[in-house]
């Protein structure tokens, strides 16, 4: 894997690239899921490519591969040795070739989605692997995670908080959370999903291809 | 010593050698490695069997890189005007022609490949080296590291940590001993996370081994030495050594067959 037989390790600016989002999160927050409903709600009119940070095997590209949501061939799996946060954030170099094998193999892209292994409230992406990052919290980790903030809940350019349907049984206050959140988050956004309700994650959707296509505005190839 | 070594054998360099156990994954899994006496056993048999074969082929391509002139570019005719931000002319293809199947990083490559002969030890060995080139070439940009991108985009991890060792500075000895070190730094602090060991304990374990760091190193590079007498004359490969470790091949290929795994290697 991973055979790049022409030269591109060079990539100073981003121009002719496809822009790349990184979906981060704490354990079983529905980072996949999401993932899943983006490539089901945008793979019809973008071209994307899928890596994922398993924490062990490589549980979350099967499951995406089997969820039939994009060609099996471009979800490709970084291992991150005990460390998923080291992988998106000090040490993004098995990232960067997998973004980039993608890219070299189907491109050109127009989104590439970076999915970090389930992690800590501190876990953010480098900037030098993710040009957008979402982080994904749900509701049943309790109402009051918001407020505690840490690095992925105040930084990332979206907040998603998914599994609104489950707010009800687990006495979670959603407005608790948007309340925290936006104390926070100042003006970035903050999305509140139900991926179960909702398996096309509109609203998520709708804010992804706004940032492809402002990217793509930005970023195009230059013309030569 | 060039401080540039410090960087270069730093466990912190982003180069993806985190994600790489060195065998040691396999080995605690299989219960061989559950402890620190046995991690030593471990650490003892890969530095004098893998570790002293990459440091010598480390060395070698630090040699290599100081002493072979680089082949003239196919865009040298502007080599002065030319803007350094412009991408390198596309090469078409896999197939790069005759000329470069004669490179000396090909040929120095080949001489790896004959080296390490578990398939799985040398996919671990080329997804870091290629990763390594990456990370060379914004640290230290050269026509060297270029040269070998060019001709050999995967390159072999002793290759890529010995051309970037050369570009920072640092001399083919000092090359060797990063590779030594590398090889038993990273299972080291592999070992650490997968069993939860006291990390002073396994720091103590490494400072224990530095005589022997030195004493691989001097080898590794006597051999390298006597594998290049001049640059006027071709390569003695068969002075490079070939040590093998069939146990440590044995974990690579078992590991990559696993199910469940946290490390690449």
């Amino acid at each position: 894997m991973g055979a790049n037989h022409d030269d591109h390790h060079h990539a100073p600016d981003g121009r002719g690239r496809a822009l790349r989002l990184g979906v981060g999160g704490p354990v079983g927050s529905g980072k996949t899921a999401l993932v899943a409903a983006l490539c089901r709600t945008l793979g019809p009119s973008l071209s994307l490519g899928v890596v994922t940070n398993d924490i062990y095997t490589t549980e979350d590209a099967d499951f995406l591969r089997r969820a039939g949501v994009l060609d099996a061939e471009r979800i490709l799996a970084v291992e991150t040795g005990c460390c998923p946060h080291t992988a998106i954030r000090d040490d993004i170099a098995a990232n960067l070739d997998a973004v980039e094998t993608l890219e070299h193999r189907f491109g050109p892209l127009d989104l590439v989605i970076v999915e970090s292994g389930g992690d800590n409230l501190t876990a953010t992406f480098s900037r030098g692997l993710a040009d957008e990052q979402i982080f994904v919290l749900d509701v049943s980790g309790g109402d009051k995670v918001p407020r505690k903030g840490g690095p992925g809940v105040t930084t990332a350019d979206l907040l998603v908080v998914n599994k609104t349907d489950l707010a009800p049984m687990v006495g979670a206050d959603l407005g608790v959370m948007a309340r925290d959140a936006a104390k926070v988050r100042g003006q970035r956004p903050v999305l509140f999903t139900s991926i179960r309700q909702d398996p096309t994650a509109a609203t998520v959707a709708d804010w992804v291809s706004e940032r492809v296509m402002a990217w793509s505005h930005t970023h195009a190839t230059p013309v030569s | 010593m060039n401080p540039a070594l410090l960087l270069i054998a730093d466990s912190r360099l982003p180069a993806g050698g985190h994600a790489h156990s060195g065998g040691v994954e396999r080995a605690v899994a299989s219960g061989a490695v559950h402890d620190v006496p046995s991690l030593s056993r471990f650490l003892r048999g890969r530095l004098h069997t893998a570790g002293a074969l990459a440091a010598a082929l480390t060395s070698a391509a630090a040699l290599q890189a100081s002493c072979t002139p680089i082949s003239p570019a196919p865009d040298t005719t502007e080599a002065g005007t030319r803007d350094v931000t412009e991408a390198p002319p596309a090469t078409e293809g896999g197939a790069e022609g005759g000329d470069d199947r004669e490179s000396p990083w090909v040929r120095l490559d080949d001489e790896v490949d004959a080296r390490t002969a578990a398939p799985a030890q040398r996919e671990a060995s080329r997804t870091q080296g290629r990763l390594l080139l990456r990370v060379a070439r914004r640290v230290w940009p050269s026509s060297v590291l270029d040269e070998l991108a060019r001709t050999v985009p995967d390159p072999h991890h002793p290759i890529a940590l010995g051309v970037a060792a050369h570009a920072a500075g640092a001399t083919p000895e000092e090359a060797a001993l990063a590779a030594a070190y590398h090889a038993i730094s990273g299972p080291a602090t592999a070992a650490v996370r997968l069993l939860g060991l006291d990390p002073v304990a396994v720091h103590a374990l490494l400072a224990a081994f530095t005589p022997d760091l030195t004493a691989v190193a001097a080898q590794a590079h006597f051999a390298a030495t006597s594998a290049y007498p001049a640059p006027h004359l071709a390569p003695r490969w068969e002075a490079l050594p070939a040590y093998s470790a069939p146990a440590l091949d044995l974990l690579a290929e078992q590991h990559a067959q696993a199910e469940i795994r946290l490390f690449v290697s």
